[in-house]
C-alpha cells in the first residue's frame, strides 16, 4: 500500500469524480449523434459532447501529474467498479443500441442534461476557491464553456415543458420522475467528502444540492411544475463504486478499440 | 564562425505563419493563444492557452509550431505547452484577427454580451445587422451559425468567452 496522505487521497478522489462524470455523460451524450430531433440539435449536442470530453480530459490529466497514469488508461483501461461516476449518468438513453433499433428518449436526455449541466455549473462555481490551485484554475475554463451547455438545455427544457403539448408534457414529466430517484448520486461527494470539505477543496453535498434546488425551483416555476424537488440515490451511490449494468456494457463498447491495442498512439 | 543568437521577434514572426488548421486567414498570434515565449540557448519554449478545452486542433496546432520553429538552424528544441491558466478569452483576439476572420466569413466575437447573456453580431458578407441565430453550436466548439436575412447568406460567429464571475 502506498503510503498517502488523506489530502492526496482526497484531491485524487474528487478529480475521479469529476472525470468519471463528465466522462460518462459525454459518452452518452455522443450516442445521440445522428439520432437527435433535428440536424441543428445534432450539432450542438455533438459539440456539447465533445467540450465535456475535453473537461474529462482536463481532470484525468490533473490525475496523470498525480501519478495516476495517462488519460488513456484512466479512461478505458478501469473496470466499472472502479469508476466513480453518479449512476444516474450511466444509464443508457432508452432501449435499443446505437446501430441497431434505437429507442432513445430525448424528454430524459433533455432532463438528465439539464439537471446535470446545472448541477456541475454549482460544483465548478465551488470549485473557483478550490485550495488545491490546479483544480481551481481549471474551473475557470470549464465554467466558460459551461455557460453555453447550460443555456442550450435549460432551453430545452423550458420550451418542452412549456409547450402544452400533450405528449412532450407528459414524456417531460416522466423523465423528471425518473431522473430523480437517483439525482442525488451527482452530491455525493463520496467516502472521503468530509475531508474534501474540511481541506477546502469543494463545498459540502448538503451546500452543493441547496444551491442546486434554488437555481432550478424558478425554472420549474416558469412552466407551471409544482413539483417538490426531492432526490435521492435509490439504486446506489456511484462514488463509492456501486453501479449497474448500463455502465459495463458502455465500458465494454467504448473501451473496444482501446482493448485490441493498448500501446497504440491515438 | 560565431554562434547564432535567437531572438523572440524572429519567433514571433514565424508563429505569425501558423494558421489555425481551419482558418487559414488568422494566425494562432492574432487569436490571442500565445501567451509566452522563452528562449534559453538553443531551446524554444512557447506558452500557449487553449481555445476550447475539448478543441482536438489543439495536437495539430502543436506540431505546426513545432514545425515552423524548427526551420531556423539555430533552433534545437521546440517545446510547446498548453498552459490551464489564465483562461483563453475571446477579447485576446487581435484586430488583426478580428479582420482575417471576416476574411474567411466568420464574424468576430463581441467584446461584450448585454446583461441577459445575448450578444449580437454583423453579418461579415454585408455588414447588415437583420441577422438571426440559428444555432448557438456550430462546426467547431468555438463557433455559432447564424443567418443574414438581408443578404441570406447563412454565416458563422465566433462565440464570445468572457469571464464569468
Amino acid at each position: 500500500m502506498r503510503n498517502e496522505s488523506l489530502k492526496d487521497i482526497a484531491i485524487k478522489e474528487l478529480l475521479l469524480q469529476l472525470a468519471d462524470d463528465d466522462f460518462i455523460h459525454s459518452y452518452r451524450g455522443a450516442e445521440w449523434l445522428g439520432l437527435a430531433p433535428h440536424i441543428e440539435e445534432d450539432v450542438a449536442s455533438a459539440s456539447i459532447s465533445q467540450d465535456t470530453m475535453g473537461h474529462a480530459a482536463i481532470y484525468y490529466k490533473l490525475l496523470d501529474e498525480l501519478g495516476e497514469g495517462d488519460a488513456d488508461k484512466l479512461a478505458h483501461d478501469r473496470p466499472a467498479k472502479e469508476r466513480r461516476n453518479a449512476i444516474i449518468l450511466e444509464l443508457v438513453n432508452g432501449p435499443g443500441y446505437y446501430m441497431k433499433d434505437p429507442e432513445y428518449d430525448w424528454a430524459f436526455a433533455v432532463v438528465r442534461n439539464y439537471f446535470y449541466t446545472q448541477a456541475k455549473a454549482i460544483k465548478v462555481q465551488s470549485l473557483h476557491s478550490c485550495s488545491y490551485a490546479p483544480l481551481a484554475e481549471v474551473a475557470q475554463k470549464v465554467q466558460m464553456e459551461l455557460y453555453y451547455h447550460l443555456m442550450h438545455w435549460k432551453t430545452w427544457f423550458v420550451q418542452l415543458l412549456g409547450s402544452g403539448h400533450l405528449e412532450a408534457v407528459s414524456r417531460m414529466k416522466a423523465a423528471i420522475g425518473k431522473t430523480m430517484p437517483d439525482f442525488a448520486g451527482v452530491f455525493s461527494l463520496g467516502q472521503y467528502g468530509e475531508e474534501m470539505v474540511e481541506l477546502g477543496l469543494i463545498e459540502g453535498e448538503a451546500d452543493l444540492q441547496k444551491k442546486w434546488i434554488e437555481a432550478i425551483t424558478p425554472i420549474f416555476e416558469s412552466v407551471g411544475l409544482a413539483t417538490t424537488i426531492e432526490i435521492g440515490m435509490a439504486r446506489g451511490d456511484g462514488r463509492n463504486g456501486q453501479h449497474t449494468e448500463d455502465l459495463e456494457k458502455a465500458l465494454e463498447t467504448l473501451s473496444e478499440v482501446y482493448a485490441t491495442d493498448k500501446a497504440a498512439s491515438w | 564562425m560565431s554562434t547564432i543568437q535567437l531572438n523572440t521577434e524572429e519567433i514571433y514572426k514565424l508563429l505569425e505563419d501558423v494558421k489555425d488548421p481551419e482558418i487559414d486567414t488568422v494566425s494562432i498570434l492574432d487569436l490571442g493563444m500565445v501567451e509566452d515565449v522563452t528562449i534559453s540557448g538553443k531551446d524554444v519554449s512557447v506558452k500557449m492557452l487553449p481555445t476550447f478545452l475539448g478543441c482536438p486542433a489543439l495536437s495539430i496546432i502543436q506540431k505546426n509550431v513545432e514545425t515552423a520553429l524548427r526551420q531556423l538552424p539555430a533552433v534545437k528544441n521546440v517545446n510547446v505547452e498548453f498552459l490551464r491558466s489564465p483562461s483563453w478569452t475571446s477579447d485576446r483576439i487581435t484586430e488583426k484577427g478580428k479582420a482575417g476572420l471576416k476574411v474567411f466569413g466568420i464574424s468576430p466575437p463581441p467584446r461584450q454580451m448585454k446583461s441577459d447573456g445575448s450578444w449580437h453580431v454583423d453579418c461579415p458578407y454585408c455588414e447588415s445587422t437583420y441577422v438571426t441565430m440559428e444555432n448557438i453550436f456550430g462546426p467547431t466548439a468555438c463557433r455559432s451559425i447564424l443567418y443574414c436575412k438581408a443578404c441570406k447568406n447563412p454565416f458563422e460567429a465566433m462565440k464570445p468567452m468572457i469571464k464569468i464571475i
